[in-house]
């Protein structure tokens, strides 16, 4: 039968790989080398994406696996299920190959610590292995807490810096709250509908109509998730903790974590609510959310001096793209989702393990400190450069590609908006990136003054025992691979047509409860979507780029433009001052946020639908 | 069906979170989030209560065809107090290092981040 074959078995083994690996690395951490342990975390790592590329090969129909074989209506009554398809092994395997990355990159990092730094790493990708393959709702729960635990752990793991442990502990309390109002949510639907698993879920809602309870129900397992995407205005935690983790870290929140989140929007609405709640509905309700994200992500990006928030404010904005794209509810936008989700992952990590590297090198990740003082590493400075246009949408990166097929399903649902979203977003972001690579590698512009209201970049400790001085390959050789990736994506069209193909079934609500409950085989696949560029999309994409180089411009000289035409920018100022005063890291007003954010979307999801 | 349960539920959430966003202690503002998750706890179990249901646990004195509470909602609230014993250990030992780093734990005087 096919959900008894071998490459099922693999789900489970993705999940404990990693989890035995970090047993193993604490019963030898005291005594191994540095090299061993650097070998067994990094081999676990690769166990793992090798278990994920088979999955992804076998997913083409989903591949479902009943653990232990306790399968719902042979005498048990319950069943715990993995159900691995195209997105879900996709986004897991995205995982596990920026883990590879990043332990690469931080094999000469904390040289202290008896291996803990590798398990909780090892700990995070299990978290994200088992969100991205299960098919039970709780089961998501427990996985998203257990990469948040993990998370929390590696955002503090640098414990003298202050920035750090506050930036931890804002980004635990309210990751959990959001955690705990799914686990609410959760409850609800139990008492609802008996179930556990998505399909059965799924199965027990179809064809009512959506009364108070699933509503509230709904919008309380959102909050978890939309937590977890930083979708406004739940996003605070993101910047504080992005700013505070180490650079290696950094890439896993910002490359995969985060886009977990949307993830997890998609899968429990498709799998749970598709047949009760309106696509249409939460259509709206992610065009407006994803509207908002990007516009205060963009405004908040390109205010930041510190280049770590900068380009987690950045990850915001491109977050609310994301679920613009997601939120048009078709197969186009949830494909151009996917594949500007691995090409943003390549030129954001890029930029990341940049900054990490300028941190141990120069003591500092302060645009402003920095001015002219990375002059001595072209080398840096032109990769830095490249990530930030990539990071901007310019072809043949695949983030541009991604950004090309996004704004054309917005454009072809009819939300005119959505292009001139995409392309200014992506131009204040990559050239608010732009700027600071300007600054730091050529000593563009006049040295900027000092603002004492602005969180610096001055106060992270290195993360390295020693200052870099040469640039080791271990360190060079993940960002090459980052951007030379992410231009493959773009470049070579069977590389996004290997991503983008199949991810349509991640809005098959009938096929996956078929398959899973009744042993349906699934129908065929759609025939694939043509993921190419078409001339709008590069010429958008060159466009972005083009207004990526003048954002850069007017920063670097900000402050003569000011001069000259003061009294027009002013009321743009106040605004984003304001804005600005909202991040307060202050974690009682992030709670208070999050709160309102609950009662807006339950207003939005639910008012509609009286 | 008695909605009691679901009242003190989401009451018992509402005050954690009120109490977090009005703390001025850091400890407080972790020992709240625990008062939160005490209100999906007290969710957990009242979706699995019966009236004159005892324990599911099934023996000699006990024969299978007697009504029991769910057990499902209490493995459920098992794991929920692992997660939760796991959470508030570790933000406990964040808020201890930020009292040595910061010198304070009240959030108001946090400053490290903001803008």
């Amino acid at each position: 039968m096919h959900f008894d074959d071998g490459v099922s078995q693999l789900a489970p083994v993705s999940l404990a790989v990693p989890i035995v690996a970090c047993c193993l690395l604490l019963a030898i951490g005291r005594r191994a080398s540095r090299g061993v342990t650097n070998g067994v975390a990094i081999s676990g790592a690769l166990a793992v994406a090798g278990t994920d590329v088979a999955l992804y090969a076998a997913s083409g129909s989903r591949v479902i696996n009943w653990v232990g074989h306790w399968l719902p209506g042979r005498g048990h009554p319950v069943g715990i299920v993995l159900v691995v398809d195209r997105t879900g092994a996709g986004i897991a395997l995205l995982a596990a190959v920026l883990m590879v990355l990043a332990l690469v990159y931080s094999a000469k990092y904390f040289d202290t610590a008896d291996a803990h730094y590798q398990c909780l790493m090892l700990l995070f990708l299990a978290g994200m292995n088992g969100f991205a393959l299960t098919g039970d709702l709780f089961d998501m729960f427990v996985f998203f807490e257990l990469m948040g635990a993990a998370a929390y752990a590696l955002t503090g793991f640098k414990v003298e810096d202050r920035t750090s442990l506050q930036g931890a502990l804002n980004f635990g309390i309210v990751n959990s709250l959001g955690a705990y109002l799914t686990l609410m949510g959760i409850g609800l639907l139990y008492a609802r509908t008996s179930q556990l698993g998505l399909a059965q879920i799924g199965t027990a809602l179809d064809h009512r109509s959506p009364d108070a309870l699933v509503v509230v129900a709904f919008v309380l397992v959102m909050t978890g998730w939309l937590v977890k995407a930083a979708a406004v205005p739940f996003h605070f935690w993101l910047d504080d903790a992005h700013a505070a983790a180490p650079a290696p870290v950094c890439i896993l929140f910002s490359g995969v974590m985060v886009e977990l989140g949307l993830y997890g929007v998609l899968r429990v609405y498709w799998t749970c609510f598709a047949g009760t709640i309106p696509a249409s509905d939460v259509r709206r309700t992610l065009l407006v959310i994803g509207a908002v994200t990007a516009l205060v992500g963009a405004a908040m990006c390109l205010a930041q001096r510190h280049l770590k928030r900068l380009l987690a404010f950045s990850t915001i904005a491109h977050m609310g793209l994301f679920m613009c794209a997601a939120g048009t509810m078709d197969g186009t936008g949830v494909t151009g989702a996917a594949v500007y989700v691995v090409g943003h992952a390549g030129a954001k990590c890029a930029l990341f393990l940049l900054a990490g590297i300028l941190l141990n090198r120069y003591g500092s990740v302060d645009e402003v400190t920095l001015h002219g003082k990375a002059r001595d590493a072209p080398v840096l400075g032109a990769l830095f450069g490249l990530g930030t246009l990539a990071l901007a949408g310019m072809p043949p990166f695949g983030s541009g590609l991604g950004k090309a097929v996004g704004e054309d399903a917005l454009s072809s649902s009819g939300y005119w908006f959505g292009p001139v979203l995409f392309v200014a977003v992506s131009a204040i972001t990559g050239g608010a990136a732009l700027r600071a690579g300007g600054r730091m590698f050529l000593g563009l512009g006049p040295k900027p003054f000092e603002d004492e209201e602005q969180t610096t970049g001055d106060e992270e400790q290195p993360e390295t025992a020693e200052r870099i001085t040469r640039l080791p390959a271990s360190l060079v050789g993940p960002i090459v691979v980052l951007l030379a990736g992410c231009a493959a994506l773009g470049l070579v069209p069977s590389a996004a047509h290997a991503i983008g193909s199949g991810v349509e079934r991640l809005l098959d609500h009938g096929g996956y409860e078929a398959q899973v409950l009744r042993h349906v085989a699934p129908q065929p696949a759609p025939p694939p979507e043509d993921i190419d560029w078409s001339t709008t999309g590069v010429l958008l994409g060159l466009l972005s780029a083009a207004l990526a180089v003048v954002t850069a411009i007017a920063g670097w000289y900000a402050e003569p433009i000011q001069r000259r035409a003061g009294a027009f920018l002013k009321p743009f100022q106040r605004c984003l001052a304001g804005l600005r005063a909202l991040h307060s890291g202050h974690v009682g007003d992030y709670v208070a946020w999050l709160m309102v954010g609950v009662v807006v979307l339950t207003a939005i999801v639910g008012l509609p639908l009286r | 069906m008695s909605y009691y349960g679901y009242f003190v539920a989401g009451a018992v959430l509402l005050v954690g979170v009120f109490g977090m966003a009005r703390s001025r202690n850091l400890v407080h503002a972790v020992v709240c989030l625990s008062v939160s998750q005490a209100g999906t706890y007290v969710m957990l179990l009242s979706i699995g209560y019966q009236r004159h249901a005892t324990a599911p646990v099934f023996g000699s004195t006990q024969k299978p065809s007697a009504d029991v509470v769910d057990p499902v909602m209490q493995a459920l609230c098992l794991t929920d107090i692992v997660v939760s014993a796991t959470v508030t250990a570790l933000l406990l030992a964040l808020s201890l290092q930020i009292a040595k780093h910061h010198g304070t734990t009240d959030p108001d005087e946090l400053t490290a981040l903001r803008g």
